[in-house]
C-alpha cells in the first residue's frame, strides 16, 4: 500500500473554497464526504496552496487559517507562507 | 485580481524568534536543576534545537485563531439553547451516548489540561514546552466547552448531573480515569508518547471524527460544534505527537527500545478504552454512520499501516498485539454493550436492546460475528424481558487489573471462550483479560499492583456500603432515573410527552 496521507476538513462555507483547492491541485486526490466533514486522501503527497484559496476568496489567505476548518490529519506536515504540505518520509 | 502576498517577516522566521529566541541558558542555577524531570526515563537528547514545530504556530497567531474558534463555538451553543435544538436529535436514546462522552472523556480533557500546563513547564527545549503551553491552554477549553453542553443537557435529561463526582467513583468510568491517571504518573516522554502519540495520533480519530460524525447525523448540533471545534486543536496535537516520536528516535538510537515499549503498552490500553466508544457507534446512535470495524479499518489498519511503514526506517515497528486488536474489532462493541445490557443497575445511563432493524444493520456490518456469537444472546434477552424475566447481571464482575475491565472479553481465535490470564507478583494473584494487560502489569508491577479498582473497592468496603442502593448513593446516582432501561426511564417520558406536543401542534 502506497503511504496515504490525508486531511479531513469541516465540511463548511469557510472550508469550501480550501476543500476545491485542494482537489484541484492534486489531481489524485480523492473526498470522501460523511456528516459534517469530508476526508480527503492523496497517495504519497497532498498540498493546500494559499495562492489558489486566496484567487477562490478574493483575499489573501494565510495557510495558518486551516486552523479554523481542520478536523483531523494523516503524515508529516510542513507550512510555510505559501503551502502547507502533508508528506511521509519527511 | 488578487494583490500579491507579501509578509515583513517570513513564518519560518517569526517562528524561531518566538521560540528559541525567547528562550535562554540558566546561569546562576544549573539546567538539570531547573528542569528536573527531562532525563530519569532514559530518553538521551543531545539537541533540543532540532524541534520544530511543522504548523510554525507562534503564541500571538495562537491567540488570534482561538479566539476566533471560540467566538463561532459559543454561537452556536447559544443558539442551540435559545432554540431548544435538545428537541431536533433524532431520539432521545442518542442522549445516553453523550452521557457517556461527557461524563467518561471531559474530565480527561482537564486532566490533559493539568499535565500539559506541567510539561509546558517542565520541558527543556522551547519548541516542545511551547506547544505543550498551547495545548494545556487547548485542553482546558475543550473542558470547558464540553461543560457548557452539559449544562443545557442537564436542564431536560437525567445522568448529567454528577458528572465529576461520578468520574472518580463509578465501574467503567474508572476506565479512562485510570488510563489517564497512568499517563499522568509517568515520566514527560512517556505522557507525549501515551497521549500525543498513541492516543492522539494513532487512535483519536477514532473517538472524534465518527463520533462527531454521528453527532451531526444525529441532529446533536451543539456536540458537533464542540466536538469539531475541539477537533481543530487536534490537527496540532498530532503533529506534537508525531514529532516527538521522530525526534526522540533521531536523537539517539538508545532511545528506540524504551519507546517501542510505550508505544506498544499504550496503543493496547487506548484499543482497550476505546471499546466504550466502539459500542457508541454501534449500539447507542440511533443513526449510524459507519459501524467500529470500518472506523477501525479506516484509520487504524489504512492509516495506522502508512503511519507505522514510515516509522519503519527508524526502526519501530507496528505495536504489539495489533493483529489482536484488529481481529476484536469484529467483537467488542457486541461485549461491550453486553455488559452494559447487564450491568443497567449501576450504569448512569439507559441501555436496551437493538430492534429488529438495528440488528440487520449489524448482521450487514459484521458477516462474521454478529448472527453467529451475538444475535443469539440478544434474542434471548429480548424472549426474557417479553416474558417479564429481563436479566440482570447481581454478581460484582472481576475486572482486569491493568485495563479495569469486567472480564467479558473472548479468547483470539475462539470468540466463545472468556480469555483469563493471571501472574503473580510478591506473593498475590493479579487477573487480567488479555496478554497485552498482563504484558503491560509485568513491565511495571509495582505501579499496577496499586490500581484502584471499583469492585475490589466494594468488597473492600469503601464503597458507601454493601447493597447496590448504598453504591448507587456513594456513586451520585438516582435509582430508577439515571439508571436502568431507556424503555420507562423518566427521560423517555419526557421525550415522548415533547413529541406528542409537537404533534398536536403540527395537527
Ligand atoms: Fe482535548
Ligand atoms: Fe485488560
Amino acid at each position: 500500500m502506497a503511504g496515504i496521507v490525508s486531511i479531513t476538513l469541516q465540511n463548511n462555507d469557510e472550508a469550501r473554497p480550501v476543500i476545491e483547492s485542494i482537489l484541484q491541485d492534486n489531481p489524485s486526490a480523492n473526498a470522501n464526504y460523511m456528516p459534517g466533514a469530508v476526508k480527503i486522501d492523496c497517495p504519497e503527497r497532498l498540498v493546500v496552496k494559499a495562492e489558489s484559496v486566496s484567487e477562490r476568496i478574493g483575499r489573501d489567505w494565510d495557510p495558518q487559517e486551516i486552523h479554523l476548518t481542520i478536523v483531523s490529519m494523516g503524515g508529516s506536515l510542513d507550512e510555510d507562507d505559501d503551502e502547507l504540505v502533508l508528506s511521509w518520509g519527511a | 485580481m488578487t494583490p500579491p502576498r507579501k509578509k515583513k517577516m517570513n513564518l519560518k522566521q517569526r517562528y524561531a524568534l518566538m521560540t528559541r529566541g525567547l528562550d535562554w541558558e540558566t546561569s546562576y542555577q544549573k539546567m538539570d536543576d531547573v528542569f528536573p524531570y527531562d532525563t530519569f526515563e532514559g530518553i538521551k537528547i543531545t539537541d533540543w534545537s532540532k524541534w520544530e514545530d511543522p504548523f510554525r504556530l507562534t503564541m500571538d497567531a495562537y491567540w488570534k485563531y482561538q479566539g476566533e474558534k471560540e467566538r463561532k463555538l459559543y454561537a452556536v451553543l447559544d443558539s442551540f439553547a435559545q432554540n431548544n435544538g435538545q428537541l431536533g436529535i433524532s431520539d432521545a436514546r442518542y442522549v445516553n451516548a453523550i452521557k457517556l462522552f461527557l461524563t467518561g472523556v471531559t474530565p480527561l480533557e482537564y486532566q490533559a489540561h493539568r499535565h500539559f500546563a506541567h510539561l509546558g513547564r517542565h520541558i527543556r527545549g522551547a519548541g516542545p514546552r511551547v506547544a505543550a503551553q498551547m495545548q494545556s491552554l487547548d485542553e482546558l477549553r475543550h473542558a470547558q466547552t464540553q461543560i457548557h453542553t452539559i449544562s443545557h443537557y442537564n436542564k431536560y435529561f437525567d445522568g448529567f448531573a454528577e458528572f465529576p463526582h461520578m468520574h472518580d467513583r463509578v465501574w467503567y468510568l474508572s476506565v479512562p480515569k485510570s488510563f489517564f491517571d497512568d499517563a499522568c504518573t509517568a515520566g514527560p516522554f512517556e505522557f507525549f508518547t501515551a497521549i500525543s502519540f498513541a492516543f492522539e495520533y494513532v487512535l483519536t480519530n477514532l473517538l472524534f471524527v465518527p463520533f462527531m460524525s454521528g453527532a451531526a447525523y444525529n441532529g446533536d448540533l451543539a456536540t458537533v460544534t464542540f466536538g469539531f471545534s475541539a477537533q481543530s486543536d487536534e490537527a496540532r496535537h498530532m503533529t506534537l505527537g508525531i514529532e516527538v516520536i521522530k525526534f526522540m528516535l533521531e536523537q539517539h538510537p538508545d532511545n528506540l527500545p524504551i519507546v517501542q515499549k510505550w508505544v506498544d503498552k499504550w496503543f493496547w490500553r487506548g484499543h482497550k478504552m476505546l471499546g466504550l466508544v466502539a459500542m457508541m457507534m454501534d449500539y447507542m446512535l440511533p443513526k449510524r454512520i459507519m459501524s467500529w470495524k470500518e472506523a477501525w479499518e479506516i484509520y487504524f489498519t489504512e492509516a495506522g499501516g502508512a503511519l507505522f511503514e514510515d516509522l519503519s526506517r527508524y526502526g519501530l515497528r507496528v505495536p504489539k498485539y495489533a493483529d489482536i486488536a484488529t481481529e476484536e474489532a469484529e467483537h467488542i462493541s457486541h461485549q461491550n454493550w453486553a455488559i452494559f445490557y447487564q450491568y443497567t443497575q449501576a450504569a448512569g445511563f439507559h441501555t436496551w436492546l437493538p430492534t429488529d432493524e438495528e440488528m440487520a444493520w449489524l448482521s450487514e456490518k459484521y458477516p462474521n460475528t454478529f448472527d453467529k456469537y451475538y444475535r443469539p444472546r440478544f434474542e434471548m434477552w429480548r424472549e426474557m424481558e417479553a416474558k417479564g424475566e429481563r436479566f440482570y447481571n447481581n454478581a460484582l464482575p472481576q475486572l482486569c487489573q491493568t485495563c479495569q475491565i469486567p472480564m467479558g472479553y473472548t479468547e483470539p481465535g475462539d470468540p466463545t471462550k472468556i480469555g483469563f490470564r493471571s501472574t503473580e507478583y510478591k506473593g498475590d494473584r493479579y487477573h487480567f483479560c488479555s496478554d497485552g494487560c498482563k504484558d503491560i502489569f509485568e513491565n511495571e508491577p509495582e505501579k499496577f499492583a496499586q490500581a484502584w479498582l471499583p469492585v475490589h473497592q466494594i468488597f473492600q468496603g469503601n464503597c458507601g456500603g454493601a447493597d447496590l442502593g448504598d453504591v448507587l448513593k456513594w456513586y451520585h446516582m438516582e435509582n430508577g432515573t439515571d439508571n436502568l432501561d431507556y424503555s420507562g426511564s423518566p427521560d423517555q417520558q419526557q421525550w415522548d410527552a415533547w413529541q406528542a406536543a409537537r404533534k398536536k401542534v403540527a395537527g
